[in-house]
């Protein structure tokens, strides 16, 4: 007994030390972000920040060398448009490929695993060149479109609708309602948990996102925000407070979502696993 | 006329349906996956420098030079050294860390939500944070200031003379990426019968023994789920190596992990050589298949050996 209690109260102080490990670099980007740059830079480690009355930030909005505002903007419509778009045409296309019978719904179902096992990161040459040619390049449509038709959400949609009780439906067709209503009017209001632990991943993913929007968002006033901190972190004099108070504010709708929608992201993740 | 319209349409107009239902996702699955595969597999053999019409065929050419061009080979090492780390450490840490909050009884809820919380950071900001404040050479880095309190001296992480940018790298994605896997293993955990542990429990065995024989075995599945998505992410570094890296100068010439070699060589540097990224890409792509093939095969037969 006695050392069943010493191990549950070693086990209760890593798990402190390994959180406090954990938390720390949000820690650390919050206190850059209110502080000077001389209290950041100077030769002795601060915990504490010396500028907690927020000029960063005012600074930040201000400066004209960075449009925090435009790639804030680019991005918050970039990951809006891209999860309720996602969500809605892989849900319409899993609810097809597992209710619908067709003749090619095999050949669908086998290219959108396929495309499953080839990462989208290692397309991002031959799509760049689809996109370049269709003259997307610098616009909020090449940010957007192609980022739209996820294998991963289809897939998962499906594997969903096969479990869906099928009595929900049956009762609609017999009222007479075709696969559209009974689609949006009967599956879909069924269905928010796994829009929820879905978009909210697309969402995440999407605010994060780098590659793509660094290829795309060649023009200025098309960067998102991850590529805008990216460029002003590698410029010539970097300005630490501005730029960490610029972190602070693109983390906070992630940060937002992760608080309030956490039950269906683990629920995403879990079923991310695929098994 | 009409027959063949009938059949075309299906039984209460099911071939119309479903493609109103699946079209969208199709189409895009065409035009922003298939097609652009297609086309590079075409510039693949094309002298292809800035232009994605070209007309000069050089065959094999490209995938022969890549295949002897020593930077890509590199690339392929570094991906090697950078999975080497990564997989081992984040399998072994989200195992861990699973272990852990799962048999916490008090405040449970908080510490899953603090190691899942920096799946929600972007490798933009992760970066930021690791190569300005942890792991900036200057002196107030605050790894160096620690340093010095032990009597160390100041160590330049990223400059490049050393391989101290692996720690860095390597830590930025355990922490990026553990508690994503850890919420995996959670759900493994989660469905393992209790009765399994009671019997164990009568028999005797704790501790090590009961994970062991018990809790590892069970995990089987998701611990190749974990193994496989592990190694595709790593196979991809890209986001964290281009900004904790690349200056005012450009990206430097070690740690050039495969998607940052043919970013450079295609997109982001200035030869903008389509033809010869194009060949890396399917390169790569083929090694992604074979390793992913090769795992399910594993899978697939060491189940057979226990199920006969």
């Amino acid at each position: 007994m006695k050392s069943s209690r010493l191990v549950s109260t070693l086990r209760y102080v890593a798990l402190v030390l390994l959180a406090g490990l954990f938390l720390m670099p949000f820690y650390v980007l919050l206190r850059n972000a209110f502080s000077t740059q001389l209290g950041i830079t100077a030769p002795q480690w601060h915990w504490i920040p010396d500028s907690l009355n927020g000029d960063n930030i005012k600074e930040l909005f201000n400066n004209r060398n960075v449009p925090i505002a435009r790639s804030l903007a680019n991005s918050a419509t970039v990951s809006i448009i891209q999860t309720f778009g996602t969500v809605a045409i892989s849900a319409m296309a899993g609810y097809g490929l597992a209710r619908i019978e067709n003749r090619l719904s095999r050949v669908i179902l086998g290219m959108t695993v396929l495309t499953l096992m080839v990462p989208a990161a290692v397309t991002f040459i031959p799509s760049f060149v689809m996109v370049s040619s269709l003259g997307w390049i610098s616009t909020l449509r090449g940010l957007i479109i192609p980022g739209l038709f996820s294998a991963f959400a289809t897939f998962l949609f499906r594997q969903y609708f096969l479990g869906f009780p099928k009595e929900l439906e049956e009762a609609a067709y017999i009222d007479g309602a075709g696969y559209w209503r009974t689609f949006w009017r009967v599956v879909m209001p069924n269905t928010y948990g796994i829009c929820a632990a879905i978009g909210t991943i697309i969402f995440i993913g999407s605010w994060n996102a780098f590659l793509w929007p660094l290829l795309i968002g060649q023009d200025r006033s098309y960067r998102t925000i991850q590529v805008a901190l990216s460029q002003f972190m590698t410029s010539q004099r970097i300005d630490m407070p501005q730029l960490f108070v610029g972190a602070a504010v693109a983390i906070l709708p992630v940060v937002l979502v992760f608080i309030f929608l956490q039950r269906y992201l683990v629920q995403g993740v879990e079923r991310s696993g695929i098994d | 006329m009409s027959t063949v319209v009938t059949r075309l349409r299906g039984r209460q107009d099911r071939n119309v349906w479903f493609w109103v239902f699946v079209g969208p996702f199709f189409l895009g699955l065409l035009i922003f996956v298939y097609i652009p595969i297609v086309w590079s597999v075409y510039l693949s053999f094309f002298d292809a420098r800035n232009t994605v019409t070209p007309t000069r065929f050089v065959g094999l050419g490209n995938y022969s030079y890549l295949l002897q061009d020593r930077a890509f080979l590199t690339s392929m090492g570094t991906f090697t050294v950078f999975a080497a780390f990564i997989v081992p450490v984040t399998f072994a840490g989200s195992l861990g860390l699973a272990l852990l909050v799962n048999k916490a009884k008090v405040a449970k809820a908080f510490f899953r939500s603090a190691f899942f919380l920096p799946t929600a950071c972007s490798y933009v900001i992760a970066a930021m944070i690791w190569r300005l404040s942890f792991f900036n050479g200057a002196r107030f880095g605050l790894v160096n200031t620690l340093l010095r309190g032990l009597g160390f001296d100041n160590v330049n992480w990223l400059g490049g003379g050393n391989y101290w940018y692996w720690l860095v790298l390597v830590t930025l994605r355990l922490w990026l990426q553990v508690g994503f896997y850890m919420i995996l293993f959670m759900a493994g955990l989660q469905r393992i019968p209790t009765d399994t542990y009671e019997a164990a429990a009568i028999d005797g065995a704790r501790g090590w023994n009961v994970f062991r024989y018990i809790t590892f075995p069970q995990l089987r599945s998701t611990s190749v789920a974990v193994l496989l998505l592990l190694l595709i992410a790593a196979f991809q570094a890209f986001d964290e190596f281009y900004n904790t890296l690349i200056s005012v100068g450009g990206y430097p010439p070690f740690a050039r992990p495969p998607l940052v070699y043919l970013y450079l060589i295609s997109l982001g540097g200035g030869t903008q050589d389509l033809g010869l990224g194009s060949a890396g890409t399917i390169i790569l792509t083929v090694l992604i298949a074979v390793i992913g093939l090769a795992q399910l095969k594993i899978v697939s037969l060491r189940s057979k050996e226990e199920t006969s």
